[in-house]
């Protein structure tokens, strides 16, 4: 009954995002018109998809570090996204692709150097053991390093570069094409998959670690395997859509709360639910002060934290 | 009869890096099909790093840990799930979760990647519940049991994993005399009627020595006695191992010990 919920829900908001914009489209051309095909379904099929991400991530972050503070932006990628993409900015590189590129780059390399840095006690080629508290440290490190740059590149850029790397950190949807949903379709099933494959051993690692390894998970490898899963997957989302606050952070409480903690149930709705939050958020950004466009990351954020701060009351209470 | 050796630990040296002395230095242990193994000793003599290391989380710098004939290191954690239920010492409650879902965790080792519960593990969940006494608390919260009925779901949970062998951590501190005593007549029985072995950490050098069949005392990481307990647990060692005055009485055929007073005006 729940799961049908979700499902109406999630069909509602894909409907709302194709009827609804700047644009008014004739009812009898709905069906044809190239602003439906080529403008709003690409664009709430990637909204959908990030959110989707964005929540699975989200999930899976908070079960690995056993934080439910935990957010995919918390562990340094955003601060190295922004900073590829400001450079990409800066340097005024060429192309529709150097930017998301440039993003992706700068997502992947911070990862590399919080994942050295939450390695610990690794002995020549034998590796090291994934701590995920010293990984948090690192990734708020890391992601405060990135964004000093970061500002100090806008703070010298001349004004409209100020002003697209500035909407670009906020996070939006305009760009989004039938290009960016076909690369989304092929590069997330992987990373999708491997947290899918990881729901059971995520749920005995809440139990702590030593616990969980007795009830047969292998801890070492599902926290190296999680973390770069879903560090590739933020890396992808932020790549393509920029930086998007909330949605990680709150879309896993809000499943646990109406599902419970079992991650079998928690990443298939907090994917429906990402996407639903997401694509909702974006159709307001483009619909609230038509012809002009919010960055989507501001609306995420103006609705995120209202509930977040209602969430933390709840528990603090009980 | 059923004597199957389970464990096999040989000159176990453990060490763990940077430290400046051995964790565990040549100790030897072999648990049967149906012992009830107890390890005692005083708090860092190396018991739980024993069990780190028969379960393969911790590689020994020499000798050798083997279950089931096969070196422990060489399990795959899943594997040996299927083969070893462990009621640790600790472990955290991150998120709410009622007594039967708890039970569910101990199939995880049994379930394929992508596979559902299936009516085997739904019916081996209810044998553990029902085998520990817990079944009426099944719809309970984890936070709303007293510790002696945490303890039991524990235990119900290892059973889950329907092993050969128990291995428990300490897993009456806390408790009161009533809980304390139905935890080891439980482990006790099981022992007897499922020919289970089982391997207990413990405190409690009395009940270790009415319950169990063998007594490991641990002293700075090596053996001070192995045996039966009226063979190991005798005053000197109690004495040595424990540094204090002890008296040791038999009591229905063991060895049952009592501290002495130390007076402030003795020599």
């Amino acid at each position: 009954m729940k799961y049908v919920a979700l499902l109406s829900v999630a069909l509602a908001t894909v409907a709302a995002g194709l009827l609804l914009g700047p644009a008014s489209v004739p009812a009898g051309e709905f069906l044809r018109s190239p602003i439906v095909w080529q403008l709003r379904l690409p664009r709430v099929v990637l909204a959908y998809l990030v959110g989707g991400a964005l929540g699975v991530t989200g999930v899976a972050l908070q079960a690995l570090v056993r934080n439910p503070l935990a957010d995919p932006f918390l562990l340094g990628l955003s601060g190295g996204a922004g900073l590829g993409a400001v450079v990409a900015i800066a340097l005024h590189l060429p192309g529709p692709w150097a930017l998301p590129l440039a993003a992706f780059a700068g997502a992947v390399g911070a990862m590399v150097l919080v994942y050295r840095l939450g390695l610990i006690g690794g002995t020549g080629g034998a590796g090291g053991e994934l701590d995920p508290r010293i990984l948090l440290l690192g990734g708020v490190a890391v992601g405060a390093f990135a964004a000093a740059i970061t500002t100090a590149l806008v703070s010298l850029a001349e004004a409209a570069e100020l002003r697209n790397a500035f909407l670009w950190l906020w996070g939006g949807f305009s760009a989004a094409s039938w290009t960016t949903v076909l690369v989304m379709l092929v590069y997330a099933p992987l990373p999708l998959a491997v947290i899918a494959a990881a729901a059971r051993p995520l749920d005995l690692l809440a139990l702590g670690e030593e616990p969980a390894q007795y009830l047969g998970a292998d801890v070492r490898r599902l926290k190296q395997l999680v973390y770069l899963a879903a560090s590739l997957l933020t890396a992808a989302a932020v790549a393509l859509s920029g930086v998007i606050g909330f949605v990680g952070l709150i879309v896993p409480h809000v499943c646990r709360m109406v599902w419970g903690r079992l991650h079998r149930t928690l990443i298939p709705t907090s994917f429906l639910t990402g996407g639903i939050l997401l694509a909702a958020a974006d159709t307001l950004a483009r619909t609230a002060v038509a012809p002009r466009e919010l960055p989507v990351g501001i609306v995420t954020a103006l609705i995120g934290v209202p509930l977040f701060a209602f969430l933390l009351r709840r528990w603090t209470v009980s | 009869m059923d004597r199957e050796l389970i464990v096999a630990i040989r000159d176990l040296t453990c060490r763990y890096a940077d430290a400046p002395r051995d964790a565990l230095r040549e100790v030897s242990l072999d648990i049967h099909a149906g012992e009830f193994h107890a390890v005692l000793g005083p708090n860092g003599s190396g018991k739980t790093t024993l069990v780190r290391a028969a379960l393969g989380l911790l590689r020994p710098v020499a000798g050798r840990a083997e279950i089931l004939g096969r070196v422990a290191s060489e399990w795959s954690r899943r594997d040996l799930a299927r083969v070893v239920g462990v009621v640790p010492q600790r472990e955290d409650n991150a998120f709410p979760q009622r007594v039967r879902e708890t039970v569910l965790l101990g199939r995880y080792p049994h379930l394929s990647l992508f596979g559902s519960v299936r009516e085997t593990d739904r019916a081996a969940v209810e044998r553990a519940l029902v085998a520990c006494d817990v079944r009426d608390l099944s719809d309970r919260w984890l936070w709303t049991l007293s510790g002696g009925e945490y303890q039991r779901v524990r235990l119900a949970r290892a059973l889950a994993q329907e092993p050969r062998l128990l291995v428990l951590d300490e897993p009456t501190t806390s408790l009161d005399l009533r809980h304390e005593m139905e935890l080891f007549e439980l482990v006790r029985e099981l022992v007897d009627t499922r020919r289970l072995g089982a391997l207990m950490i413990t405190h409690h050098v009395n009940l270790a020595a009415r319950f169990a069949d063998e007594v490991l005392i641990l002293a700075d990481g090596r053996a001070a006695a192995r045996g039966a307990p009226a063979e190991a647990l005798t005053r000197d060692t109690v004495e040595r191992v424990f540094s204090w005055p002890v008296a040791i009485e038999p009591f229905d055929g063991r060895p049952q010990m009592i501290p002495l007073r130390q007076r402030k005006d003795a020599p």
